[in-house]
């Protein structure tokens, strides 16, 4: 069980959109997260560089944010490593031959107003809730 | 490109904003959104007011960059493709299956590496080998 808490929904999501435009605006990139981390194997030069000063920026701001609101991170115990394998390997996967996951398609391709990323979007939440939903009820 | 030290100081920047946005929006525990995901059950409606607040904001600059035609300090890169096919809803349908199972998505996961988060410090390495194992399919058979 968790608590619907809007406001620091409305602010967060604020921040991760504000760090998509400053992306864009300034540096004319999308901020894909799956993208990024693979292009950051791929990549050589500047153009792995920056992706790595971006993830270092994701992972310092997380940490910087506990480390100063006090804040407890969430840590769930006792999850199946098997389930955890197979979804990491599906969103690997899926990610890679549908070309973006919920930043790229998400929150930068909506909007752009494009089609894919509507399709994708779509086709995500709707795969996501049928998997969460017959997980949790069905099983 | 006009400044490779400001390209990176963005960069950094921005990666921030996404690191405290993820940690801000609790989008980072995963039982947040899993119960996002189960309506029928114990649902939680966060993630749908990070996505739109996300989104208003994230389309707003896209608005100042097509008005304006380019970004500040590079070439913009947008994505040109625009044909929708089996590749892209098979891979997006087996992305959802993956996030259903166990609340992570790409963002959120990288962001949780932050605090030792044992789940994130094995489901990166996994996912990574799924992103080349995604690659190999594409070259393949696609």
């Amino acid at each position: 069980m968790t608590d619907f808490t809007p406001y620091s929904a409305i602010l967060g999501g604020a921040l991760i959109g504000l760090a998509a435009a400053l992306l864009l605006i300034f540096n004319g990139r999308i901020a894909g997260i799956s993208g990024i981390v693979w292009n950051t194997i791929t990549q050589t030069g500047w153009e792995r560089a920056w992706r790595l000063f971006f993830l270092l920026g994701i992972v310092g701001g997380t940490y910087g944010w506990f480390l100063l609101s006090g804040e407890t991170p969430p840590i769930r115990t006792g999850f199946s490593t098997l389930k955890l394998i197979s979804a990491a390997l599906l969103v690997g996967i899926g990610t890679r031959l549908g070309s973006g996951c919920t930043s790229g398609h998400g929150i930068c391709g909506l909007a752009r107003f494009s089609k894919r990323s509507l399709i994708a979007v779509v086709t995500f939440m709707f795969t996501t809730m049928l998997t969460a939903g017959v997980l949790r009820h069905a099983l | 490109m006009r400044s490779k030290f400001a390209f990176f100081l963005i960069s950094l920047l921005s990666g921030l904003l996404f690191g405290v946005g993820l940690a801000i929006s609790k989008m980072i525990n995963p039982e947040k959104v899993l119960n996002f995901l189960d309506i029928f059950g114990t649902w939680d409606a966060s993630l749908i007011l990070v996505m739109a607040s996300g989104l208003l904001i994230s389309a707003a600059g896209v608005y100042w960059v097509k008005r304006r035609g380019n970004a500040i300090n590079a070439d913009l890169q947008l994505p040109t493709k625009t044909e929708i096919d089996g590749r892209l809803v098979t891979g997006s349908a087996l992305f959802g299956i993956g996030w259903g199972l166990a609340g992570y998505c790409p963002g959120p996961v990288v962001a949780s590496l932050a605090y030792g988060n044992t789940e994130a410090m094995l489901f990166v390495p996994v996912m990574i080998i799924g992103f080349y194992l995604g690659e190999q399919i594409e070259k393949r058979w696609l």
